[in-house]
């Protein structure tokens, strides 16, 4: 937040998804790049709207499984025929085909450790707290409300001016919150 | 010319009820919310007071077990695996069927999984928690366990051997307990949101807070969010399948008759499918009436898990007969021997309670009536659950007790700790959901929003007159 205001923006309250994707796509429409909806679903065609980027967890995910992949090869072949080789009922110190279920195992934990905590990296979690919860209905962002926050940092944003565009979209409830 | 317009029949057979009557998101909230926020009910610390006593037991077992040794269990020469082995694939198995749930069903798009998967999801791991006791005990000095684990360190002064299926059972039942663990909390995290979001005192404010980590439901956040359960459901579907595929291995890859087979890894999931959707059904038949969300667990959803139950089971029986046309094709006359002592031997008693649990029983779900039975369908299941635990049991007590010389044959007997470890275990999985359910939300509650509207919407493509005339209520 490069706005040291101590706005953080305006948050309009919409009742149902369609209302709200209509105001993305109107607030877009009017120029405004610095949104954030808050909503108790994931919205489908929300991010298409805002105009935000697809999630690069993917390749986050694909580094933990080849760091995974890479540790179980290591690990099976440097502890069986290096540090500690030991013949056993005349079977290879390492081969693939024994070492497959391991390396496989490895590779999934690896992976699933990249999309839990690469998910909560990429969403700023955990976060002890954030300006959206000093909005007085933030509750229902979680229940039953739709939110659409235009936030101070945005080029085109003016407390009076884009609360009255918010307003015109249909808002049940307009707020202007501290950062 | 077929006639093809729709009919409203016809749109009830392609999309059944998943949700019955026509509840606002906020009516889900509060049916899902509500239990962890009204006052304690007397039954629940009479619930907790029960399982929490058989749970002492657990424990005093395994501190008697620990502190005397082995011996105090059936376990001999030739059965070294007992009750142990057996009730540890058990448990384990009976954790698939969570994951099946929560991750194949995800990925195939079956919308009917939506309400079951985070109490399926829960069912997996408070299962594979009792599944973990065994192998940590039975390896003789628990304290040593972490000798399985490839920890350098100055006591033990060598590696262990990955050429073993033991230790690679200690990778996949570790990344499994792990990743569903992981894909659980995943799960719960906007729900837990939810509940922070409605508390009324600080002190509920602040441990629902800390444990939803700060979600705030940001598009932003939904879309790493979706994506990680995406890639974690992913995961989950080829690691499930791997778990009892190696559980198996533990068997297959010796040289014992009537263990040494390739049918095991699938004869194994296909096993360990049937058994948890079973567990799946008895547990939800009584939840879904002590927590009343009968409208958002309907029948539906039990009439479909009875029928992955009738698919498996019919796999099952397929499974064990091929076993025995093997043992005769193969012309190897240990591997005969073993199957006709299996069905006629000492132990055919635990044999034809296994064939008529697990095959016999699973045929009925072929008459609709049956399989939207409730009584009837509760009863079955644990009709399966009993018989899944001796497939297991038949399994490895059979090809034990009759080693190669006759001079070694033996027979296994359970001694009490052997039946009160195996008793406990049962009162840590339901204290853990006793728990589970006075804590946490029991269903998923933004997945089903999310499915509720996503089907008012699907219902504009549809001819009006087939069209719900009351729309989600959104007040």
């Amino acid at each position: 937040m490069a706005d040291q205001s101590p706005i953080h923006g305006v948050v309009a309250d919409f009742d149902s998804p369609d209302t709200l994707l209509d105001a993305v796509k109107a607030a877009r429409a009017k120029g405004y790049t610095k949104m954030e909806a808050y909503t108790p679903f994931p919205i489908h065609g929300i991010d298409e709207a805002m105009g935000a980027k697809q999630s690069i967890l993917g390749y986050i995910v694909l580094c933990g499984s080849a760091t995974g992949f890479t540790t179980a090869i290591l690990l099976q072949w440097w502890t069986g025929t290096i540090v500690y080789p030991l013949v056993i009922s005349g079977k290879p110190l390492f081969a693939f085909e024994f070492g497959f279920p391991i390396i496989f195992e490895l590779t999934v934990l690896l992976s699933a450790f990249g999309a839990v905590f690469g998910m909560l990296g990429l969403n700023g979690l955990p976060r002890l707290n954030h300006p959206i919860f000093n909005y007085s209905g933030v509750a229902g962002s979680s229940d039953d409300r739709f939110l659409l926050v235009i936030e101070a940092s945005d080029r085109n944003f003016e407390v009076t001016a884009t609360r009255d565009f918010l307003a015109s979209l249909g808002a049940e409830k307009l707020e202007v919150i501290e950062a | 010319m077929a006639d093809l317009t729709f009919d409203p029949k016809d749109v009830a057979q392609l999309s059944p009820s998943l949700v019955d009557g026509h509840p606002s998101l906020h009516d889900v909230t509060e049916a899902v919310s509500i239990h962890t926020e009204i006052e304690t009910h007397r039954n629940w610390y009479i619930a907790l007071a029960i399982s929490g006593s058989v749970t002492l037991l657990l424990g005093s077992m395994l501190a008697y077990l620990i502190s005397t040794g082995i011996g105090v269990w059936g376990n001999n020469n030739p059965v070294g695996w007992g009750w142990d082995i057996t009730n540890f694939v058990f448990w384990i198995g009976i954790g698939h069927a969570g994951t099946l749930i929560s991750a194949i069903l995800f990925l195939f798009r079956q919308k009917w999984r939506t309400s079951i998967n985070r109490f399926a999801e829960a069912m997996t791991l408070f299962a594979v928690a009792c599944a973990g006791i065994y192998p940590l005990v039975h390896v003789g000095r628990p304290w040593r366990a972490y000798w399985l684990f490839p920890i350098p360190n100055a006591d033990l002064n060598m590696w262990q051997n990955f050429r073993s299926p033991l230790l690679w059972d200690v990778f996949a039942v570790s990344t499994y307990a792990t990743v569903s663990a992981l894909f659980w909390y995943v799960g719960l995290i906007p729900d837990l949101a939810i509940i922070r979001d409605r508390a009324t005192t600080k002190i509920r404010h602040t441990i629902y807070g800390i444990a939803s980590l700060g979600w705030r439901g940001s598009a932003t956040h939904w879309k790493n969010y979706e994506k990680a359960y995406m890639i974690l459901a992913g995961l989950s579907t080829p690691l499930v399948l791997s778990v009892h595929t190696i559980v198996s291995f533990d068997f297959a890859v010796s040289i014992i008759p009537g263990w040494h087979t390739t049918i095991f890894p699938p004869y194994f999931v296909a096993g360990a499918i049937f058994s948890g959707f079973a567990m799946v059904i008895t547990l939800m038949v009584i939840a879904r009436w002590v927590f009343k969300v009968e409208h958002l667990v309907t029948i539906t959803h039990l009439e479909n898990m009875n029928k992955v139950i009738l698919a498996t089971g019919t796999i099952v029986g397929y499974a064990y007969a091929t076993e025995f046309f093997i043992a005769w094709y193969s012309g190897n006359e240990y591997e005969k021997y073993t199957f006709i002592n299996r069905a006629m031997g000492p132990y055919a008693w635990a044999y034809w309670s296994m064939v008529s649990c697990n095959v016999i029983s699973p045929q009925f779900f072929w008459f609709k009536k049956l399989r939207t039975n409730i009584p009837f369908m509760f009863v079955l299941s644990i009709f399966v659950n009993i018989g899944m635990w001796f497939e297991r049991f038949v399994i490895i007590a059979t090809s034990l007790h009759r080693d190669f010389l006759p001079s070694s044959w033996g027979y296994f007997r359970p001694t009490i700790v052997d039946i009160l470890t195996f008793f406990g275990t049962f009162g840590l999985f339901i204290t853990l959901f006793v728990f589970f359910t006075r804590f946490l939300p029991i269903i998923a509650v933004s997945e089903v929003k999310g499915m509720m509207i996503q089907a008012e919407h699907e219902k504009h493509y549809l001819p009006a007159t087939t069209a719900s005339t009351e729309p989600v209520k959104v007040h």
